[in-house]
């Protein structure tokens, strides 16, 4: 039994009342992760906090870095070092790691990038949750990119999202964002973990000598520093070789093409959902986060009140869910969308379906309530001229 | 590995196509061996070429010095 | 100047240069300028390797952006991680915690390592990690076009300070001696064989080590100082450079534009992914 095995499974089959924030690194721990590289940022700081404490039990290595330029640079050369490595920050610091993603996305280093977003721009309230960097993480950082990023609705979901972000970062080389926010990094829920065994890890693929590192396939194996390969990873465009070529049209259009189709080309197998559709709905909440949570009972209000409303959880934000979207838009005739921003996905949802959207945002530090929500379903049914019981 | 030892025999190798002519080696030769040839390489440089063999003490500044690894010092 | 021009014909067999194995050659000639100083650094440095006997396969080349990045990014065929303007020494920190068993080594340029990577310079420097940093200072952002850097010298006129530098130039190799390295010193390319001993020093010592070259770059620097042949630069350190032990005796002013040259610190601290590993242990099992 390994070092890391034995330390887990202190933890197995028990159920603890922990913070989102500390579940999600124990995912990571459960994931294999075995290096973290951060700097101190509230709401994020209680994963560090926990990565300190379980890294060197489970012979991994945590270290504080000077910035989240460095944590995120720290993280990179500890993947292609052998490591599997994740950071997690908040959003002024996730606004300092854009540059490194784009390095992470172009040099295929798979890695996870935990943002628990609180309230900005800037600054902002510092303390206070918001759902203000979903866009930001599929578009902060410089040129054409995809990118995967999950969001979870609840502690246990903290932990078993930071197990498949790992996963989904080897399995596609690539770095995957775990999109959580304020309220679920600092709310205290049951957690109950599984065994060792249980959980499912993806292992990074290494490559055969002589096979290209960065091309040759859509997803070419890794190798790893200290093999005597002589690779050489660059930000800038290469090769299927790596070696730097930034001068050939076709040489990047190849490379960027074939970044953002690995990831685009698989959004069926990435994008996940939960759904909760009912006959008869000519509403649809569409919701995902935080805010997942008094939407869901809003919606169970509504239909306890006699209104038929779909619901409908993105888990997947990035690569955006549209056939779900579009399968709730054959259904409805208007999609509610409450998020803690000035409506960025209700943005995205319009471009998947013709029907009136309704954003519904909520900013300030402070989380919908179940009657905002239900107002908000109650009165576009009454637009819609549907009795209400 | 300084070689001091005047009685061996040396080769300069100049690789004239590594050359991109900056004159380093000729002008910090401390016993002028080199000069700047006439002859111009295929990327319109001027190498040096080698117009004081016998005074040549193996000291390999040039070597050392040169940013291209265009000069080396054999021994025989 | 030159009449009768030559064009070679198929070349007389070389003996191959001993230092070339070291080097990617099919890419070669390097993109360099002509006199360009990153060459002799990477001659150097490759010199310092030989005569050390490393296996290139335990070293690790991390490097940033800028002219300098590219002396072992492609050209030193090892591992090499080419990363984003001013982060090598933060993600050769990454790469030396998983890996100490292999030489980590950053090369890269003033504006890099001093100007928008400084802070890791300083964080690295004070934990004292084990890794060697050549900053090859050529006083400008070259790469660029000659723009001014945060080591330029005062009063020297580049293609964003047309009237004259009018800040101080940082002196890295003293600041990075004060946050903690163990081993520091300062050379340029005129002085090959000193630089070259102190490379193989720094790739010896266990912890932070950081070398200052100054380094010619006669093209976008020197065309704004009127010193456009590597000569002059190289020269100009022979004239103005100063040993560290006739420095101390020396008063400021007389100090005043000169290149202090020398090992400016060496020191036993404890290592940084040591202490790591020594944590590491107490949670082993058996």
């Amino acid at each position: 039994m390994t070092q890391r095995q034995s330390r887990l499974k202190e933890f197995e089959n028990r159920t603890l009342f922990l913070l989102g924030d500390e579940a999600a690194a124990y995912g990571a721990l459960y994931a294999g992760c075995d290096f973290f590289a951060g700097y101190p940022i509230t709401p994020a700081s209680e994963i560090a906090e926990v990565m300190s404490r379980e890294l060197p039990r489970v012979d991994g290595y945590y270290v504080q870095m000077e910035d989240e330029l460095a944590s995120l640079s720290a993280v990179i050369g500890a993947v292609w070092a052998g490591g599997k490595a994740m950071t997690a920050t908040s959003g002024p610091g996730f606004s300092l790691m854009q540059e490194n993603i784009g390095y992470a996305v172009m040099t295929e280093t798979p890695c996870v990038i935990i943002d628990v977003q609180r309230s900005g721009p800037s600054t902002g309230q510092a303390t206070k949750p918001a759902q203000g960097d979903v866009l930001q993480a599929r578009w902060g950082t410089h040129g054409d990119h995809e990118i995967i990023a999950l969001a979870p609705s609840s502690v246990q979901e903290c932990f078993e999202l930071t197990v498949a972000s790992f996963n989904l970062a080897e399995q596609y080389r690539t770095p995957v964002i775990l999109l959580m926010d304020g309220e679920i990094g600092h709310l205290r829920e049951s957690v109950t973990f599984p065994t060792f065994d249980e959980v499912a890890r993806e292992e990074r693929r290494l490559a055969e000598p002589d096979t290209d590192l960065f091309g040759g396939e859509p997803i070419p194996p890794m190798s790893l520093f200290g093999e005597g390969r002589f690779i050489h990873v660059t930000g800038s465009t290469h090769k299927a070789s790596g070696m730097r070529d930034v001068q050939t049209q076709a040489v990047h259009e190849e490379l960027v093409t074939r970044l953002c189709q690995k990831i685009a080309d698989a959004r069926a197998e990435i994008a996940s959902v939960e759904q909760d559709l009912v006959d008869g709905a000519r509403i649809g909440v569409l919701t995902y986060g935080a805010t997942a949570r008094p939407a869901r009972g809003a919606v169970l209000e509504a239909r306890r009140m006699g209104c038929a409303v779909d619901f409908l959880r993105l888990i997947t934000i990035w690569p955006f869910p549209e056939e779900a979207v579009k399968r709730l838009a054959e259904r409805v005739e208007t999609i509610l969308v409450p998020e803690m921003n000035l409506g960025q996905i209700a943005r995205e949802v319009e471009r998947f379906t013709s029907l009136p959207i309704l954003p519904l945002p909520k900013i300030g530090g402070v989380a919908h309530t179940v009657d905002e929500i239900l107002e908000a379903i109650l009165s576009s049914s009454s637009e819609l001229g549907s009795a209400v019981g | 590995m300084h070689l001091q030892d005047t009685k061996v025999q040396r080769m300069i190798e100049i690789n004239e196509e590594l050359c991109k002519g900056c004159d380093i080696c000729i002008d910090f030769c401390p016993l002028e061996v080199l000069a700047i040839s006439a002859s111009i390489n295929r990327r319109g440089y001027y190498p040096p070429e080698v117009v004081n063999e016998e005074k040549c003490i193996g000291c390999r500044l040039c070597e050392l010095v040169c940013p291209e690894f265009a000069i080396t010092i054999c021994n025989e | 100047m030159k009449d009768d021009v030559i064009i070679p014909g198929p070349e007389k067999r070389l003996k191959p240069h001993r230092l070339l194995k070291f080097l990617r050659q099919e890419i070669l000639p390097t993109t360099f300028c002509p006199g360009c100083g990153c060459g002799t650094v990477l001659n150097g440095f490759a010199q310092a390797v030989d005569e050390l006997g490393i296996d290139p396969k335990d070293m690790v080349f991390v490097t940033g952006i800028g002219c300098s990045s590219w002396i072992p990014s492609p050209y030193f065929k090892g591992d090499t991680l080419h990363t984003t303007h001013g982060r090598p020494i933060a993600f050769a920190t990454g790469v030396k915690i998983m890996r100490p068993d292999l030489k980590v080594v950053v090369i890269a340029g003033d504006g890099d390592i001093a100007g928008i990577g400084g802070n890791h310079l300083i964080h690295a420097a004070r934990r004292n990690i084990d890794m060697t940093v050549l900053m090859v200072n050529n006083w400008n952002y070259g790469m660029t076009g000659g723009q001014v850097s945060p080591t330029t010298p005062f009063g020297v006129p580049t293609t964003t300070t047309p009237y004259d530098n009018v800040e101080h130039p940082l002196e890295a190799a003293e600041l990075v001696a004060a946050a903690g390295a163990n081993y520091v010193s300062r050379w340029t390319t005129y002085h090959v064989f000193p630089l070259m001993e102190s490379i193989q020093k720094a790739l010896q010592v266990d912890g932070f080590s950081f070398i200052e070259i100054l380094s010619q770059c006669p093209v976008s620097y020197g065309k704004m100082v009127d010193m456009r042949k590597a000569s002059d630069f190289l020269k100009f350190y022979r004239d103005q450079s100063v040993r560290v032990h006739k420095a101390k005796a020396m008063s400021a002013e007389e100090l005043e534009g000169k290149i202090v040259v020398g090992k400016l610190m060496e020191r036993e601290r404890t290592e940084f992914t040591a202490s790591l590993r020594r944590i590491n242990e107490r949670f082993r099992k058996g």
